[in-house]
């Protein structure tokens, strides 16, 4: 450019910020969706909450401690309802039954509302969902007015079907909970992603953060993870590597890769070298 | 006192006959928590607490939410 041309500025402006997804007809800005457990304490659990950028944050529900101090700290005065979607899970549960009984007391403690993350374990090696179990409650769960998000296998019918019982996301698993093995079947995800008209979070597996890039850039709405911050060494470092993976996986699936090719292709022009 | 055995949370527990669940809640200092509270597997919504008397084997369930994925 000549020293006098005028810069096009329609190329110099930053490109449009990412418009964020809806879920149950709320939006959010941030693709992130965190977990709660596996904190060294509350203070250590709002910080990385923070850090992450997250407006969805995932709790679990458990019987409380009888005869425990009544005015010990609760996770909600850490993460407070009216900061953060709260999103209850049914983490430990193995049947429908007992999945939808866990939302249903969800509900109640949450003063009423719908949205809920539907998780019914198939074992306890794999953590794999159990699919015929998930369809039940996740049926039962619609009918009785939850907003379900569903975590479930990465099988594109499995998702359809979930979708059709009229679920407001699928959730389907990167690798195993906990497992920090990362985006094992990237095809799958991309069979669910292209046919969904659902956001789809990808659930589970994620260890770090080019694992959470690899997710978004395959096209997802949202990731979903625990571990990989709560177990990282320093877990609000590791949240905050977090919101910037989750932001450059998206922007750079929406600024649109380049083809893979077999051979190599110069980034310096051809014409003009010195030989 | 006559007293009556519930199952609090998967374990026995004794009450005083004619307890209320209201008066269970209030006895384990957890009224104004964020509790929800469910009796033979079916929620019972705080405004309704004290009308809900407890009787023998009854299965009272309390729960709270604590930090999970």
């Amino acid at each position: 450019m000549k020293p006098n041309d005028t810069p096009d500025d329609s190329l110099r402006a930053a490109p449009q910020a990412d418009e964020g997804f809806t879920i149950a007809g709320r939006s959010y800005a941030s693709r992130l969706l965190v977990g709660t457990g596996k904190y060294r304490d509350f203070d250590e659990t709002r910080a990385a909450v923070d850090e992450s950028g997250t407006g969805i944050v995932t709790v679990t529900i458990r019987r409380v401690n009888i005869g425990q101090h009544a005015n010990e700290p609760s996770l909600l005065d850490a993460v407070p309802p009216d900061r953060f979607t709260i999103l209850p899970n049914t983490g430990g549960c193995y049947t429908a039954a007992d999945a939808v009984y866990t939302l249903q007391l969800a509900r109640e403690l949450l003063d009423g509302h719908p949205l809920c993350k539907l998780e019914v374990l198939g074992d306890d090696r794999t953590l794999f969902p159990n699919m015929p179990e998930t369809l039940k409650a996740a049926e039962a769960l619609v009918k009785d007015g939850f907003d379900v998000m569903v975590y479930c296998s990465d099988d594109p019918i499995q998702a359809r079907i979930l979708e059709d019982l009229g679920c407001v996301a699928v959730m389907p698993l990167a690798s195993l909970i906990g497992s920090g093995m990362g985006i094992l079947n990237p095809w799958n995800l991309s069979l669910i992603i292209e046919q969904a008209k659902v956001p789809v979070i990808v659930d589970a597996g994620v260890g770090t953060a080019s694992d959470a890039a690899i997710a978004m850039e395959l096209g997802c709405d949202g990731v979903l993870m625990n571990t990989a911050i709560a177990g990282a060494r320093d877990p609000i470092r590791m949240a905050r590597a977090m919101r910037f993976a989750v932001e450059a996986g998206r922007d750079a699936y929406l600024a649109g890769r380049i083809p893979r090719r077999f051979a190599a292709a110069p980034s310096s022009p051809m014409a003009g070298r010195i030989v | 006192m006559e007293s009556l055995t519930i199952e609090l949370n998967g374990a026995a527990y004794q009450l005083g006959a004619g307890a209320t669940l209201h008066d269970l809640i209030a006895s384990l200092e957890l009224v104004g928590k964020r509790v929800a509270v469910a009796v033979n597997r079916e929620v019972v919504p705080a405004p309704r607490w004290g009308k809900r008397a407890l009787c023998v084997a009854d299965r009272v369930e309390i729960v709270v939410a604590i930090g999970g994925g």
